[in-house]
């Protein structure tokens, strides 16, 4: 399966999904610079990487949610690519409107940078298929915009249709009902604050995040 | 001519850093404050000289960029300066 890590300005966590997506797959993946208009052929998961793409400027993900190969991406992800954000990439996709809500300064206000608990909490996606059902993993997290926010009714919608699929265990930013990580309606676009990217290697403190790279690219 | 934009919360999203604000405020003692609201002002300088067009324009650039009407609301005023 080729795989690709997109790459805007000031990303740092590009090599850390980059080397995660070799170790599982066994094949390097792309590095695409965002200013490229067309995601290359063949490309069958897309990671949107940590980091603090154009430093931040206007809202965390703003800029880089408009720039060139994210409409082309976007386009894709409405016939099924499958894509995901972590941290800054998560903010880029809500940003990009391919997933609800916002992400919003943390609660305290404080960047939070520690190995958070989580729960699996519906083991049934496209991106958690490998794990037990309410089982706790452990994923680092480092974010100031990480306190997910989205209207009422949006909530109401993504936890209907159980589209939350990892909450944290002690909430660090304020999130709406501890939500971690949510997918999209079609099941095929998912974005989280924590770092499962950064949970593939023991000599970092875990592994935990391998199962979610996992369970994404047997069903591709 | 000129354009301000200026973006804040929708009312009901909760701010914490206006309510920061706040609370600072009362520390310093002015306890008449009961609630800040922190939001941006983004300047804009424009070319050309139709004002009513210009606006349109700048409504696009916020629905656009400027401002995440999932949390943000705008509200644009022109100068001709």
């Amino acid at each position: 399966m080729q795989t690709a890590v997109i790459r805007f300005p000031a990303s740092n966590c590009d090599r850390d999904a980059a080397v995660a997506l070799e170790k599982i797959t066994g094949r390097k993946p792309l590095i695409i610079w965002h200013r490229e208009t067309e995601l290359p052929a063949g490309v069958g998961f897309v990671v949107m990487p940590g980091g603090f793409s154009y430093g931040d400027y206007l809202r965390s993900g703003a800029i880089a949610s408009r720039s060139p190969i994210v409409q082309d991406i976007k386009a894709k992800s409405e016939r099924g690519l499958a894509v995901a954000g972590f941290c800054n990439g998560f903010q880029i996709l809500t940003e990009a409107g391919m997933l609800p809500g916002a992400l919003m300064r943390n609660k305290n206000l404080k960047f939070v940078c520690r190995p958070e608990r989580l729960t699996v909490t519906n083991a049934n996606s496209r991106f958690t298929s490998n794990y037990d059902a309410k089982s706790e993993v452990v994923f680092p997290v480092a974010h100031h915009d990480g306190n997910y926010f989205a209207d009422k009714e949006t909530i109401g919608r993504v936890e209907k249709e159980g589209r939350v699929l990892f909450r944290y265990a002690n909430n660090p930013n304020g999130s709406i009902n501890d939500i971690a990580g949510i997918v999209n309606e079609g099941g095929n676009v998912f974005g989280m604050m924590p770092h499962p990217e950064r949970a593939i290697d023991p000599l970092h403190g875990g592994t935990d995040g391998i199962d979610l790279f996992k369970s994404i690219l047997e069903t591709l | 001519m000129k354009a301000l934009v200026y973006v804040g919360l929708k009312p009901g999203v909760l701010d914490p850093q206006g309510r920061t604000i706040a609370r600072s405020l009362n520390d310093l003692g002015f306890a008449e404050v009961e609630s800040a609201l922190q939001g941006k002002v983004i300047e804009l300088n424009l070319s050309g000289d139709d004002i009513v067009a210009a606006e349109a324009r700048v409504t696009a650039m916020c629905e656009k960029l400027l401002a995440n009407t999932v949390i943000e609301n705008y509200r644009i005023e022109m100068r001709a300066e």
